[in-house]
């Protein structure tokens, strides 16, 4: 592994995606935890550059920095969240420890001992196109059914999201 | 490029991060952003096993991945609804004081 402009924007995405998440859950008013997402989300979207996955890289933009993101926006200006800044954490120190518990056991239970190392490199430079994901997709031996199901997903999830923030009056 | 293990290792920070605000925060809001951020974590790893294994004719990760925005967009959308249901019927969103289902 040498220090080249792949491997420096690969440790400045892992900070603006760490950075984000960790203000996500910390910061006390949840309006700035949403741009905290923003940032975080933002990182990701790096991350999927640097894998030769472009057509995520501007999904993750457009539909989670775009849309979800902005859907936080308003979920925190209905609910009045910024007025409720006491009681911002349950117990601290538990949820602390567990958390690094957890990322402890996922790295060295898992990743490390199975594909630890340096040595873990892509062994092709050709990667499919967004046009073959777009064959894929539709094509009989491919993802038409998991497609057709998604789609079945969101409309179910639109009209549901619908009828339970509807007020009734 | 870099090593496999650095993506899978920075995703596993992320998803622990995300699971300490699920666990810790009680703001109802907070607690769904959290939930974005593991899913977020479980997506790179999913894109990153696929640039490494067999990106030119394995499309499954990146698919899958594809798949995980689409749960993801659902599962805001129902759970804010839920959240802001949950604020005008009690004026909290809390989830511990949606408890009437409590037995």
């Amino acid at each position: 592994m040498e220090f080249n402009a792949i491997t420096i924007a690969f440790f400045v995405f892992t900070a603006i995606t760490l950075l984000g998440a960790i203000g996500v859950v910390t910061t006390r008013n949840l309006f700035r935890g949403s741009v905290w997402l923003m940032v975080s989300l933002f990182g990701v979207a790096g991350y999927y550059v640097l894998l030769s996955a472009p057509f995520l890289a501007a999904v993750q933009v457009l539909v989670y920095i775009g849309a979800i993101a902005i859907l936080f926006t308003f979920a925190v200006m209905l609910t009045r969240s910024l007025t409720r800044l006491q009681d911002r954490f349950n117990r601290v120190l538990p949820s602390v420890i567990a958390a690094v518990a957890l990322f402890v056991l996922l790295v060295g239970a898992v990743i490390w001992p199975v594909w630890g190392g340096l040595s873990v490199l892509p062994e092709v430079d050709t990667v499919a196109t967004t046009t073959d994901f777009g064959i894929a997709l539709v094509a009989g031996d491919g993802f038409v059914l998991p497609f057709e199901v998604a789609s079945l997903l969101l409309t179910a999830a639109m009209i549901g999201a619908i009828v339970i923030a509807r007020d009734e009056d | 490029m870099v090593p496999l293990s650095f993506f899978l290792i920075s995703a596993a920070a992320l998803f622990s991060v995300g699971a300490f605000g699920v666990i810790a925060r009680r703001n109802g809001v907070a607690v769904l952003m959290s939930i974005e951020l593991m899913l977020n974590a479980v997506n790179i790893n999913l894109v990153a096993f696929w640039r490494y294994g067999n990106p030119a004719t394995e499309l499954g990760g990146f698919a899958f991945a594809a798949f995980v925005f689409v749960i993801a967009a659902a599962e805001v959308a129902v759970g804010l609804a839920i959240v802001i249901t949950l604020y005008r019927l009690r004026q909290s969103v809390v989830p511990e004081d949606a408890d009437v289902l409590r037995g």
